[in-house]
């Protein structure tokens, strides 16, 4: 018994000095850069476009967990979700030639991708699903990207804790072949709580990368000015911004 | 000739310094879900094998639940893990050590050998004819570092759906996404034991000696 004791204090130490560490300046900055150590080691092995794992039929899960918000609450949305989504528009804009203003009629005229995929939350489930849309690649080259653009922001519909829910990805996940805007979840309209009428499908990323209720794709040239400055809801909340981990 | 190589010595301290952070910033990260699943997909309690309980502040990192904090420390001390090892194996390999060391006989795998060591390990008798480390030593230390320690890192890497798609054989060679997750967990408490009862024969065979030939290199 005595030496369990002896563990727990040891650990509770550990613990405290851990969390005394990471307050200070550098030691919380090194904590935070490694995710860009990780991109950079992923991007080295496996290339700009190595394709996320495609599964047959069969391996699809029987329900589609939602998470973070499953039914958001504005009257806007509600509106949006009683009239089936007829008046969306997806707004395509930032340091783009022809800002664009998409209906879910003329997505669905854009050549479509399906694919059977894993879903991986940050928590730790996964979920397997066949998602159908345009690639956010043809959406881009039909706005013309300027020269400044670095990087492209997802704007949502919905609200966590007050605060709106956004996304951000680089070019190169941008104009990944995986990358689609999905307006389809195994066939179906997507339910509500996988993001109606339109999300993100960033197939080599953790979840929280795949923003849902998606109103707004904007090209940026950095990060810094939009809302927390970290590129994403989480993010703004200590989340790695690459979220290939 | 030094009992323990430079190498072997940085490697030891600096292996445990991660072992420990990823130990309780893993447990941190378990109780965001703490549900475990066999497959390539699982995301509630009726498809678990095992709940897990919550683990306390005080055996996590941080103190508090953060998964976002955890996941910081965890993925920087992947780094520490997994590349010390691979300079340790490398120069294991150069200066001899696990050729010297860690490599069986035929005649250490008699059953009768078998039996004489755990005979004297049960009276406490760690005595050493000839090499430094006898059978079960080297069965145990052989089995760390060349299984449960890589298990460690391949099924860590298969949780990363980057890596999964740069190299798609991690899923097949577990069995999917949630199999590899739950095998990380069970080799992490398999890793706990082993140093608890490593720490315990430490303290049976004479401590400061130990400790101190883990740090100045002692003598042979």
């Amino acid at each position: 018994m005595k030496r369990r004791y002896f563990l727990g204090a040891m650990m509770a130490a550990i613990t405290t000095g851990c969390s005394k560490l990471a307050e200070t300046k550098p030691v919380a900055a090194l904590l935070e850069s490694s995710d860009d150590w990780h991109k950079a080691a992923h991007r080295l092995i496996g290339g700009r476009y190595s394709l996320a794992r495609e599964f047959p039929p069969e391996d699809i899960s029987p329900f589609f967990r939602g998470n973070g918000t499953i039914q958001p609450d504005s009257p806007k949305y509600l509106a949006h979700l009683a009239n089936g989504f007829a008046d969306w528009r997806l707004q395509v804009g930032g340091l783009v030639e022809r800002p664009l203003s998409l209906s879910l009629a003329e997505l669905h005229s854009l050549p479509q991708r399906t694919q059977i995929t894993r879903h991986d939350c940050v928590e730790g489930w996964s979920a397997i699903g066949q998602w159908t849309g345009p690639q956010l690649g043809g959406i881009l080259a039909l706005a013309g990207l300027q020269d400044r653009a670095r990087y492209v922001v997802f704007r949502c519909a919905d609200r966590l804790g007050g605060d709106e829910y956004y996304e951000s990805v680089d070019l190169i996940d941008a104009f990944h072949p995986q990358t689609i805007v999905a307006h389809s979840l195994n066939g179906h309209p997507l339910p509500v709580r996988n993001g109606a009428p339109l999300r993100m499908r960033i197939e080599r990323q953790l979840g929280y990368k795949h923003a849902k209720y998606l109103t707004g794709i904007e090209a940026v040239e950095s990060l810094d000015w939009i809302e927390g400055g970290n590129g994403g809801y989480w993010e703004d909340r200590g989340y790695h911004w690459y979220a290939g981990i | 000739m030094k009992r323990h190589t430079l190498a072997t010595r940085l490697w030891h301290w600096l292996n445990v310094l991660a072992l420990v952070v990823l130990f309780m910033s893993g447990l941190n990260i378990s109780n965001a879900h703490p549900l475990l699943y066999w497959g390539k997909w699982g995301f509630e309690a009726k498809d678990a094998w095992l709940e897990v309980a919550r683990f306390p502040g005080w055996a996590t990192i941080p103190g508090y639940y953060s998964l976002a904090a955890a996941r910081h420390w965890h993925l920087l001390f992947a780094w520490v893990f997994a590349l010390s090892l691979l300079v340790f194996m490398i120069a294991s390999l150069i200066n001899g050590h696990f050729h010297r060391d860690l490599v069986t006989t035929r005649r250490e795998w008699r059953w009768s050998a078998v039996r004489a060591d755990i005979a004297s390990h049960l009276s406490f008798d760690f005595h050493r004819a000839g090499s430094k480390f006898n059978f079960l030593q080297k069965l145990s230390y052989g089995f760390v570092i060349f299984i449960l320690l890589p298990l460690m890192i391949f099924t860590g890497m298969a949780l990363s759906p980057a890596m999964d798609a740069n190299w798609p054989w991690l899923l097949d060679m577990f069995g999917g996404r949630q199999s590899a997750r739950s095998i990380h967990f069970i080799v992490a408490w398999a890793l706990l034991a082993f140093s608890v009862v490593h720490v315990i024969l430490v303290l049976l065979s004479g401590p400061l000696g130990q400790m101190r030939a883990m740090i100045t290199g002692g003598r042979r």
